[in-house]
């Protein structure tokens, strides 16, 4: 006590020094000089052991020729012209696809499981529940195992194809549906579709202006029918049928034309649907039971159905306690979506860290891209949830 | 898949780490000395090149490699630690020093021998790739394979030279690449494809694991070639010497005719060739930093080259493969070892 009284305080470098938030940069400072250095020295000297093992690295075999094929791609590739770089795309789309696909579906199956598992009937409600239970927990690869021979063990091989209404068959090499060629005109159907659905659009959107001003209520569904499915339809008929078909046959042992959807991907599909759904079901559960119960006994109060009620009272509350678990099942179908490994569906992981990684033979830079396309996926997949997240969120005032 | 990820994360930790083999002083054959035991990696299930038996006992011609290897450097062939590796990590697993060598039916091509940062220390089986389709199909060349499916190993020459097969020939097909092996077959199995492609030898072997084998047939052209060989990391130029003369002193005991039976019995031999191989003339082993009788104990123990054949993949085995082109020189193969003088 008596020190300090009787010395001047320096205001100077002491009081610098003992800044808590000066120290606190300090420290920051010294973790990202740490952590830099870490990097540094793991990529120094990873090349380091590359070179002394003559193992090639860098980028460079991006553009050589691939020479293998794949069979499910979305752009034109082949073994003759494709370069590895091709590959990845093509391997990258794949697992978009059944990524975006699998969150489509997965989404509608877990909000009605999870909604099923709150029916007031008691079959329904036991039947939610015996497919979480046992869709939880089970390891995945095998539900994806099962599936792959769930699909592919029953079906004929293709000299007995299951014919399927409007000329589709189906065998143990996928199902096959016949392929629409576009005649003049055609592509007039396609705006008539595009049309249709932006003009549902604004209509939705005048309608809910016009219920919040007025009351009045319009029948959103059927216009939105009429526009999307009929003025196609219209159009098409008054084009004069510009659209042909190439129908799948057999020629030699497999089938040919039509537009073939392998079982690689309908077993990947199912199962990554079916598993995510259960996860999905119980957020979608949890979700409603966080809404208080008073708040459908005020909706019943005000003479709210039971649909509406859900619909327009309860789900929306449910969602801001939905959508952030929500974010991380629509991740967690993403990376598992690298199993396809297991059944031989040419997803990303499979073509570019499986084959091209094991012809080129550069773990390193395979891995590295694969994971920064991982990465890539994931963080914009959340950043769009958060969007939709604030969107959702309650509105504080 | 997740067997690969490991071997990925060895692979990076390996390389990124200071872990690397030839980092540390004294070469790999000093190495394995002073750890008493040879990392080998194998395959992980083709019947009569490496496959564990019902008690874990491994055999096989690519394992009896690995025997005579142990054999040579410790006077027991049971000093090995077989890892079983799947075509697509079996170099990750190499570059990083997770195995000493990789004796696991290997193509040797040129790519792999100069970008992958290794060497390849000989052919121990002359193959090439083959088609195994279902008998009732009715296909008897692989020239009428137009539009098939075809079922294959993903990360092998086998897909390579199936792409350059169909474009070559002007055909259509569709390929199916599974990770493992196992799943190739029950996928080809299952009906998923119409024809299952891989080495010839390995065709035969997994024939012998279908339901029914004599449903399918192996067809007659070999559309690529495939020397299969064991395989070491660049660089240790030691290491690789034991590893190309102990197959080569298999093919030599052969053709001197030394057998396990009379090995014992050659000890006493006048004949200058036989006497520098079982060591009772020159120095030949300590050259390879290896004891005198160091050839001794490879034939002692496993036996030659001719022996191990027969027994694994041969008239001896199950899967009854002729030496064709795996027959000596002098018989007409391709099999041809440099002398030891």
């Amino acid at each position: 006590m008596s020190t300090t009284s009787t010395e001047p305080v320096r205001p100077g470098r002491a009081s610098l020094l003992y800044d808590p938030r000066i120290r606190g940069y300090i420290y920051q400072l010294a973790l990202l000089a740490i952590v830099g250095f870490l990097i540094y020295s793991a990529a120094s000297n990873a090349i380091e052991n590359l070179r002394a093992q003559k193992i090639a690295s860098g980028f460079g075999f991006w553009h050589n020729a691939s020479g293998f094929d794949v069979n499910q791609k979305l752009i034109p590739y082949d073994a003759s012209t494709g370069t590895y770089g091709r590959a990845f795309y093509v391997g990258l789309l794949n697992t978009l696809l059944v990524a975006a696909i699998g969150i489509v579906l997965s989404t509608f199956l877990g909000f009605f499981v999870g909604v099923a598992r709150l029916s007031s009937n008691w079959v329904v409600a036991k039947i939610a529940m015996v497919y979480v239970e046992i869709i939880r927990n089970l390891p995945l690869l095998l539900q994806l195992f099962f599936w792959y021979n769930a699909v592919l063990k029953p079906l004929p091989n293709p000299r007995q194809s299951i014919q399927l209404p409007a000329g589709a068959l189906l065998n143990n090499r996928g199902l096959y549906i016949p392929d629409p060629h576009l005649g003049p005109g055609g592509s007039l159907i396609i705006w008539a579709f595009l049309i249709g659905i932006a003009a549902t659009l604004v209509f939705r959107h005048w309608a809910r202006k016009q219920q919040a001003a007025t009351g009045k209520q319009y029948p959103i569904g059927l216009v939105a029918l009429g526009l999307v499915v009929l003025l196609p339809l219209a159009v098409y008929f008054a084009t004069g049928r510009p659209v042909s078909f190439v129908y799948p046959e057999l020629a030699g042992f497999n089938l040919r034309g039509g537009i073939q959807i392998f079982p690689e991907f309908v077993a990947l599909l199912l199962g990554l649907t079916t598993y995510t759904a259960g996860f999905i079901a119980e957020v979608v559960r949890a979700g409603i039971l966080a809404v208080s119960k008073g708040q459908t006994e005020a909706a019943n109060a005000l003479g709210l159905r039971a649909g509406p009620t859900l619909k327009l009272v309860v789900i929306p509350q449910a969602m801001r306690v939905i959508i952030p678990p929500l974010t991380s099942n629509y991740l967690n179908l993403t990376k598992n979506s690298s199993l396809a490994v297991a059944i031989g569906y040419p997803d990303l992981v499979q073509v570019f860290t499986g084959t091209v990684l094991n012809q080129t033979g550069q773990a390193v830079e395979v891995v590295a891209i694969t994971m920064a396309v991982y990465l890539t996926i994931s963080l914009v997949t959340s950043l769009f949830m958060n969007i939709y997240n604030r969107r959702m969120a309650l509105v504080e005032r | 898949m997740k067997k690969f990820m490991g071997a990925a994360l060895i692979a990076a930790a390996g390389v990124i780490g200071v872990s690397a083999a030839q980092a540390q002083g004294g070469g790999l054959l000093a190495q394995v000395k002073s750890k008493g035991v040879l990392t080998c990696g194998v395959g992980p299930g083709l019947a009569g090149f490496g496959m564990p038996d019902a008690q874990g006992n491994w055999s096989g011609l690519d394992v009896d490699l690995c025997r005579a290897i142990a054999a040579a450097i410790f006077n027991d062939p049971a000093k090995v630690k077989f890892i079983p590796l799947s075509s697509k990590d079996r170099f990750t697993a190499l570059q990083s020093g997770e195995v000493d060598l990789l004796s696991r039916n290997t193509t040797w091509t040129m790519s792999r021998d100069t970008s992958l940062g290794l060497n390849f220390a000989g052919v121990n089986y002359y193959d090439g790739q083959g088609f195994m389709v279902r008998k009732k199909l009715g296909v008897d060349s692989a020239m009428k394979l137009e539009g098939a499916s075809v079922c294959t190993q993903q990360g092998t020459t086998t897909e390579l030279n199936l792409a350059d097969f169909f474009r070559t020939n002007k055909m259509k097909y569709e390929v199916v690449a599974f990770a493992s092996n196992d799943e190739t077959v029950k996928a080809y199995e299952s009906g998923r494809c119409d024809a299952f492609t891989t080495d010839a030898s390995g065709l035969y072997a997994e024939r012998l694991k279908l339901s029914t084998p004599t449903d399918h047939i192996v067809l007659p052209e070999i559309i690529s070639k495939e020397p299969l060989g064991p395989v070491v990391r660049h660089g240790d130029d030691l290491w690789l010497d034991v590893v190309k003369w102990t197959h080569n002193a298999m093919l030599n005991a052969e053709e001197l005719g030394i057998t396990k039976a009379n090995v014992d019995e050659m000890l006493k031999s006048e004949n200058p060739e036989i006497k520098r191989l079982v060591g009772t003339e020159g120095k030949f082993g300590e050259a390879i930093g290896l004891t005198n009788d160091w050839a001794y104990r490879i034939v002692k123990h496993i036996g030659n080259y001719g022996e191990s054949f027969e027994r694994n993949v041969g008239m001896g085995s199950l899967l009854k493969i002729a030496r064709g082109q795996n027959a000596l020189w002098t018989k007409g193969g391709l099999q041809y070892a440099p002398p030891i003088r």
